[in-house]
């Protein structure tokens, strides 16, 4: 995949702004259109959760990642391939506890607050980035694993980083599966 | 880069998600369009102040149109628009043969009854754009066959300008509520 020599490095930030720009502008509609935080939560989520179910055949089909073994696997690739492909930063990954099916993906740089400065008044338990959220269980779903996505930490609620917790729950249909053959 | 996929998908669940909390009719069908071109409007606006931070001053309105056709475009949509055609009196008529937007979506006639509701946020756009540019427009949109598509924009610059806008603006009314 070679790109133009001629094309300025500007035009690479710039098309990353549309979709920052975008996400705002309709995060904005959904502040207007409701009034509680937690219905823009859910609709955020929902939203991700449609955009996660085709985002990750696009990802399969870019990356060519291969079988995953281990939810630790899992959360690596979801860290160090797909959030570098399609935001250009790349999470910390932590795990959270013993039975290693709660992983913490630690943001330092989150590209989809650059142009917002604080949360609005009246605004303070709404997750500005749930859509994230969303993406990543419906991608995950995809591939037959559930799991719970939330946000841990936010750096727009006054906390030092931004936070995003994977819970793995029990795989889904591997089993329906293999009985019908 | 993998944005374009991101932003695609992004635009398509808006438009899915602002019809699914419409009710059914067709006041509710211009309400979801105007939600819609509002939100690229904020967007258009953004844009082009991030974009001609550095470019020079435009000498004319054919000018700013010629930046929005090759560079604009390109930067957003990966191409350059088609065709650019104008009266030289405020109207400019932007035409894409594969509009990045429609492409996934029919090659035809298929769905066309639908295709302005994917229109309506690149609508806002370029009247965002223009905006911040310090044209007052209004831009309609139409769909003969996907995924080419026609974008007017009309300047409203002067007072038959406006007169004539508000007759337009009355008409795409119409053409809005008919296409669906």
């Amino acid at each position: 995949m070679s790109r133009p020599a001629h094309r300025r490095p500007e035009y690479h930030k710039i098309n990353k702004d549309l979709f920052v720009l975008t996400y705002g502008a309709l995060v904005a509609q959904l502040c207007k259109d409701y009034e509680k935080d937690e219905d823009v939560n859910k609709y955020l989520d929902t939203m991700g959760y449609g955009i996660g179910t085709r985002l990750v055949e696009d990802f399969l089909a870019r990356s060519c990642v291969g079988r995953c073994h281990s939810y630790s696997e899992i959360a690596d690739i979801i860290a160090q391939v797909a959030f570098k492909m399609y935001l250009g930063i790349t999470p910390t990954v932590t795990c959270n506890n013993a039975s290693r099916n709660e992983f913490s993906l630690i943001l330092d740089k989150n590209p989809l607050v650059e142009f917002v400065e604080e949360l609005p008044t009246g605004r303070s338990s709404l997750c500005y980035c749930n859509l994230l959220c969303g993406i990543i269980r419906g991608a995950l779903e995809m591939v037959h694993l559930a799991a719970d996505v939330t946000f841990l930490q936010d750096r727009l609620k006054g906390d030092s980083v931004t936070e995003i917790g994977i819970t793995f729950l029990k795989k889904l249909d591997e089993k329906k599966y293999r009985r019908k053959k | 880069m993998a944005d374009e996929a991101l932003f695609l998908l992004l635009h398509n669940e808006m438009v899915s998600g602002v019809y699914k909390s419409a009710e059914q009719g067709e006041v509710e069908n211009g309400r979801c369009i105007t939600k819609l071109e509002n939100m690229g409007f904020r967007v258009g606006q953004g844009l082009i102040e991030r974009f001609t931070k550095d470019t020079a001053r435009f000498k004319d309105e054919l000018d700013i149109m010629k930046f929005i056709c090759k560079d604009f475009w390109t930067t957003v949509f990966k191409k350059q628009i088609d065709n650019l055609r104008t009266n030289h009196q405020g109207i400019y008529v932007l035409q894409d043969n594969k509009f990045r937007l429609l492409t996934q979506m029919s090659a035809g006639k298929q769905y066309l009854e639908h295709a302005s509701k994917y229109l309506a946020f690149t609508c806002g756009l370029i009247r965002g754009g223009l905006s911040n540019l310090g044209i007052k427009s209004i831009v309609t949109a139409e769909v003969s066959s996907m995924p080419a598509c026609k974008l007017t924009s009309y300047f409203l610059t002067n007072v038959f300008s406006s007169y004539l806008s508000g007759l337009v603006v009355f008409v795409s009314c119409f053409c809005y509520l008919e296409d669906i």
